[in-house]
């Protein structure tokens, strides 16, 4: 296995998570591209691990999906907030700091 | 007797050569001192003192003429013992005059005066040696070293001046100094000042008793009386200008005594300010000397230095004649002698004391005590004329002209006091020194003997109007009538009062009647022996007229129910005091006439008229047969500083002549009988026409009605310029315009004047060629021709002119150019300011302004990119992390 | 242990035939991964996105394994998909999105976060590509002791052995930040959505 076809998928998450989160209208859909992104990083991470020998990069991949669970927790609560005060999570009409 | 004098006065000697002088020499400053304490005592306590005060200032002048006494009897003394060690040869001081120290004035001048120590401690360093350049120790003063016998006079040894000086204040290494310094001059003074003041004061208690500034009075007599002694025994030539001044500023206060008179207070005014004109002269000519001396202000060492030669003789040309200018003003000389008059309006007794005695001489005493700088400026050895024996001569004869013309006795004598003090200048002029000083001591006795007179008259018919309000006063008043009369011969000049003998040695001193057997003197002054005795004729007769307007005749006064009605003077009003009580007596008086005067002033009088008698003794002319040699120019031997002292230049005495005596005296007769013959003769017998008018009738008791002034035109418009006092009120201040015939005489004969004088004192003076002389003195005629003609045709004095017009125009100038100046510069500054005002408005502020609308500006178009989503934000985000992190690695 | 279980099953005799297996299984389960997610980020389904969510990370975890990391795969699978994905669900249903179709799924933003996607993925990849990595690796890792049989291939150590020693000695304090992490979320979480 080469190295390069980890790194390249895992670019390409990362982009395709980047899109999402720029793009998506849903609070919640931008929540779970997030997620993609933080999984593309967690390949990255394991892939240069197992290239290099060493466990760090697998426990590092562990510690962010502890990370990422948490704040997929926090951040969908605050999702629900918004929708509580707000009716609706189109991120389109949360634009309160509009200059 | 002189050598009784010398026991009595006991001098110690000190060592061989040098002699220390007396105590009373030594101490003389206590003769100025004491009445100067009488000043601020009576100033500030007489109020409570009994009498005002005035014991207190008689008895320290008294203790001052005492003193003034001693100190003569001690300088006697001095001078004896000089004559009788005259082997024992020494210098009063060791000058190295030398070129390079006079003219700049080297810092070896200053070390001469070791008169820094402030007090009398002796200190004895005899070995200290003659490193002062004075000759003096240090602090401890005078010796009298003895010197070789004078050439000429084989008359003894030159006893030098007792002089100690202390350093006042010191600056740029020359110190000026003050201090005392007494010889013959001094001791003269001194006793001339202090007797006449005394009796002056015992005589003030009666004339001003009840005068509403009583202790006023004696406070300032008391304060003049210490001035003079201190000008009087100066040391230094500027304590000589602080006394000059002092005397004036008193002389001020004494004219003016009763100034709520307009008329009294303008008179010392000018008396004042006249002087002052004078003292430029004064402060120009004492810096010079200073100067060109070495940068000394002794008048010992200015008096060697222009002896010696050490001066070049235009610089004491230049310097004598600004000297001349403040003599003129103060002694009265012609041209600046207007204050004098008009000086009557204080009371008897000032003018008596200031104005006929002391005050008037202290110009002569100037040129006497610097005798050396103006005999050697003026070249007065040696020539036919000078400007001071001119002036002197012009003074003397237009002075006693002018006497002939008043009607108030007091301005006879004033004019007569010009007239006098004309002779003493012409006796300086013509280099009969002791003649002018020993003229100056029996004209303060005879005049003062005068004044006082005339006061006593006055104080009984309340005025001083001879035609108006006195005559045949010598019934009423005889001790007046005696002692006015002694006083007049004595003016005159008849023997054997003392005028006779001072006056003919002033005329054998011109030395220009060789025609009439008389030789020696300094040069051939015939013009002033010629004016000499005109004045000499002309005092006589106005004298003469004098005494029988006062005392003889009838009695003119008409006595009024109310003095105050009287065109009476304001002092002689005022002299019997404001208390209404007394004016109860005033009635009185009317009822009777006239009284003699109380014994207070008839005392006085006595005193003085015995010195007008016997004052002449002291000099009699060397070869007079009738007295033993030993009593012969006593006055001259005592006083005349000699010429090996090295201060005095070596003068030559005229041999007296009895045929100069007997024609002088001869011609003042005739003066005094033509005199006698208009007033005592013509007058009383005059014809009237019928239709003569009442005022004629008045007028025809004290003058002829038809005189000669009233048939011949020339004579009349000679009458009106005398009446006119010359016209020099008139140049100086204004008056009513003269028409311009009148005018142009005046200005003519002035211009004349003063060309003639200026060239005159060029060619001889400066020796400058004719052609210079002539040019100069044209100008200077043309000049002073057209300024007199305008003053007198516009009717503008000089005074006035400054005052008005060149006051006008100096404001003008100093409105529209100096003013103008700062205002256009403050209204370019206030323009340059709105440029950059408008500057800041525009281009600074307008920058900041810009940034402002600028940054705004950006912030609006900024704002927009805030859209508040986030989702856009984010994108911002990751383009620019892309960009950034392709960058990097592109460039890595 | 694909490598184990292909040499059990005596499917793969040389290391270098057990590579291209494990090419081959990286590249279906890449390709998977990448449509997944490109389906999930396109429709406008917000169910069916998270159903696709699930797909990657079950592909994420096959990637895991494939790399021998399989306490990492185990762990993604229990956590992300057995509870991150149950979360979204819940976050779903509780904002009331509609099940089925939705328009307005999609930013007026499309166009830039394209381009911004495109920028960035040309960007790693040039940097990845330029990196190298051509070498072949196998995800050995050090054996604690012993020495190869004749014959024998190498076995890699089981991971989760080698994960938990590192966890709790080296990365402990790690592991403890993370724990207070967690509490400090759930903490958190429940402040933030309760009902007053």
């Amino acid at each position: 296995m080469y190295l390069t076809q980890f790194l390249v998928l895992s670019a390409a998450l990362f982009c395709i998570g980047v899109y999402g989160v720029l793009a998506r209208r849903n609070a919640v859909l931008v929540l779970m591209s997030i997620e993609l992104i933080l999984n593309a990083v967690n390949i990255n991470l394991v892939a240069m691990g197992a290239f290099n020998g060493t466990v760090a990069g697998e426990v590092f991949a562990l510690f962010v999906i502890a990370v990422a669970a948490a704040e997929v927790g926090i951040g969908l609560a605050i999702v629900l907030l918004i929708y509580r005060n707000r009716r609706s999570i189109d991120l389109h009409e949360v634009d309160l700091l509009k200059g | 007797m002189t050598s009784a004098l010398a026991s009595l006065f006991a001098v110690e000697s000190g060592t061989a050569i040098y002699q220390t002088s007396g105590w009373f020499l030594e101490n003389v400053w206590l003769v100025p001192f004491i009445p100067a304490m009488s000043f601020l005592i009576i100033l500030f306590f007489g109020k409570k003192l009994p009498n005002g005060g005035a014991p207190i200032g008689i008895a320290m002048v008294g203790v001052a003429f005492v003193l003034s006494v001693l100190t003569a009897g001690q300088w006697i003394s001095q001078v004896n013992y000089a004559d009788s060690h005259k082997s024992e040869a020494a210098h009063c001081e060791s000058l190295e005059y030398d070129a390079s120290k006079v003219s700049h004035g080297d810092d070896h001048s200053g070390d001469d005066h070791s008169g820094d120590d402030h007090g009398d401690d002796d200190h004895g360093d005899d070995d200290h040696g003659d490193e002062s350049g004075l000759g003096l120790y240090e602090g401890e003063q005078a010796l009298a070293p003895v010197f070789a016998v004078e050439a000429g006079d084989g008359d003894g040894g030159a006893p030098c001046p007792v002089i100690k000086s202390y350093t006042w204040w010191s600056s740029g290494g020359h110190d000026i100094t003050v201090g005392t310094m007494v010889d013959g001059l001094t001791v003269t003074l001194l006793v001339v000042v202090t007797l006449v003041s005394l009796l002056v004061n015992i005589y003030s208690t009666d004339y001003v008793a009840g005068d509403r500034r009583y202790t006023h009075f004696f406070a300032f007599l008391s304060l003049f009386t210490a001035a003079m002694l201190f000008y009087v025994v100066s040391e230094s030539v500027i304590q000589m200008i602080v006394g000059w001044e002092l005397v004036g500023v008193c002389s001020f206060t004494l004219i003016g005594h009763w100034w709520e008179d307009q008329d009294n207070s303008d008179a010392a005014l000018k008396a004042f300010l006249t002087n002052r004109v004078g003292d430029i002269g004064l402060l120009i000519g004492m810096i010079m000397l200073f100067f060109a001396a070495g940068q000394t202000s002794s008048v010992f060492q200015i008096n060697a230095a222009a002896t010696a030669g050490a001066i070049p003789q235009t610089t004491l040309l230049i310097a004598s004649l600004c000297l001349l200018a403040a003599v003129m003003s103060k002694s009265g000389q012609f041209i600046l002698h207007t204050w004098l008059p008009d000086a009557m309006a204080g009371p008897t007794p000032v003018s008596a004391l200031i104005h006929a005695a002391t005050m008037v001489v202290a110009g002569i005493y100037m040129i006497a005590r610097l005798y050396g700088v103006f005999f050697n400026g003026l070249s007065i050895g040696g020539s036919s004329i000078n400007a001071l024996a001119l002036i002197g001569a012009v003074t003397c004869l237009f002075g006693a002209m002018l006497a002939f013309v008043q009607d108030d006795i007091k301005k006879v004598l004033a004019y007569s006091t010009i007239s006098q003090l004309g002779y003493m200048a012409l006796a300086l002029g013509v280099g009969a020194w002791t003649a002018a000083i020993f003229h100056l001591m029996t004209h303060a006795f005879f005049k003062a003997c005068l004044f006082l007179g005339a006061g006593s008259v006055a104080h009984s018919v309340h005025s001083f109007d001879m035609k108006k309000d006195m005559g045949g006063m010598r019934k009423f008043m005889p001790h007046t009538y005696r002692t006015f009369l002694i006083g007049s011969l004595a003016l005159m000049g008849l023997p054997p009062l003392a005028g006779f003998w001072s006056k003919d040695e002033i005329l054998a001193g011109t030395g220009g009647w060789g025609v009439a057997g008389g030789t020696g003197g300094n040069g051939a002054y015939t013009f002033a022996l010629v004016m000499g005795i005109m004045a000499a004729m002309m005092t006589a007769a106005y004298m003469t007229r004098v005494i029988y307007l006062t005392f003889f005749g009838e009695f003119r006064h008409v006595p009024h129910g109310d003095d105050h009605g009287h065109a009476a003077q304001a002092d002689a009003h005022d002299a019997h005091g404001d208390s209404h009580e007394d004016h109860a007596a005033h009635e009185d008086h009317a009822a009777h006439d006239p009284h003699e005067s109380g014994p207070r002033i008839v005392i006085p009088l006595y005193i003085l008229a015995f010195l007008a008698i016997v004052s002449g003794f002291l000099n009699f002319p060397k070869g007079f047969q009738l007295v033993p040699k030993g009593l012969q120019t006593r006055f001259e031997h005592f006083v005349e500083p000699r010429a090996a002292a090295e201060y005095f230049p070596s003068i030559s005495h005229a041999a007296p002549s009895w045929t100069l005596a007997i024609a002088a005296t001869g011609l003042v007769l005739l003066g005094a009988g033509l005199s006698w013959f208009y007033y005592f003769r013509l007058v009383p017998n005059q014809e009237l026409a019928h239709d003569a008018t009442p005022e004629m009738i008045v007028r025809s008791r004290t003058e002829l009605v038809n005189g000669p002034t009233s048939k011949f035109s020339a004579l009349k418009g000679g009458h009106t310029a005398l009446v006119n006092k010359y016209y020099l009120d008139h140049i100086y201040d204004k008056g009513e315009p003269v028409e311009t015939s009148g005018a142009g005489i005046m200005a003519s004969l002035y211009g004349l004047a003063a060309g003639l004088g200026l060239g005159i004192t060029l060619d001889n003076g400066l020796d400058l060629s004719l052609n210079t002389a002539l040019i100069s003195g044209v100008g200077a005629g043309v000049t002073v021709f057209a300024i007199v003609f305008a003053a007198l045709k516009s009717g503008t004095g000089i005074a006035s002119f400054t005052k008005r017009q060149l006051a006008e125009a100096a404001d003008w100038s100093n409105k529209h150019l100096l003013d103008g100046v700062v205002d256009n510069v403050g209204k370019g500054a206030v323009r340059a300011a709105d440029v950059v005002y408008k500057i800041d408005q525009g281009v600074v502020d307008g920058a900041v302004n810009a940034a402002g609308r600028a940054s705004s500006g950006a912030g609006g178009g900024l704002r927009r990119l805030q859209t508040g989503k986030v989702q856009q934000y984010a994108t911002y985000m990751f383009a620019a992390a892309a960009v950034l992190a392709g960058i990097l690695i592109v460039f890595n | 242990m694909i490598l184990f279980a292909l040499q059990t099953l005596d499917l793969v005799s040389t290391p270098s035939e057990a590579n291209i297996a494990r090419n081959v299984f990286f590249g279906i389960i890449a390709a998977v991964m990448i449509v997944a997610a490109l389906r999930m980020v396109t429709t406008k389904n917000i169910v069916h996105a998270a159903l696709y969510l699930v797909i990657v990370l079950a592909g994420v975890a096959g990637q895991f394994i494939l790399l021998g990391a399989e306490f990492a795969g185990a762990t993604q699978v229990l956590v992300y998909i057995g509870a991150v994905v149950v979360l979204f669900l819940f976050g779903i249903m509780l904002t009331r999105a509609k099940l089925g179709n939705e328009e307005r799924v999609d930013h007026d933003n499309r166009i830039p976060a394209i381009l911004t996607a495109v920028l960035l993925f040309a960007v790693m990849g040039f940097a990845v590509v330029d990196f190298g990595g051509d070498t072949l690796f196998e995800p050995t890792r050090k054996a604690s002791s012993g020495e190869l049989g004749a014959g024998q291939i190498e076995l890699a150590e089981q991971s989760t052995l080698l994960v938990s020693d590192a966890i709790f000695s080296q990365y402990i304090i790690a592991f403890e930040a993370i724990s207070v992490l967690l509490l400090a979320a759930l903490i958190g979480a429940i402040v933030i959505a309760r009902q007053e």
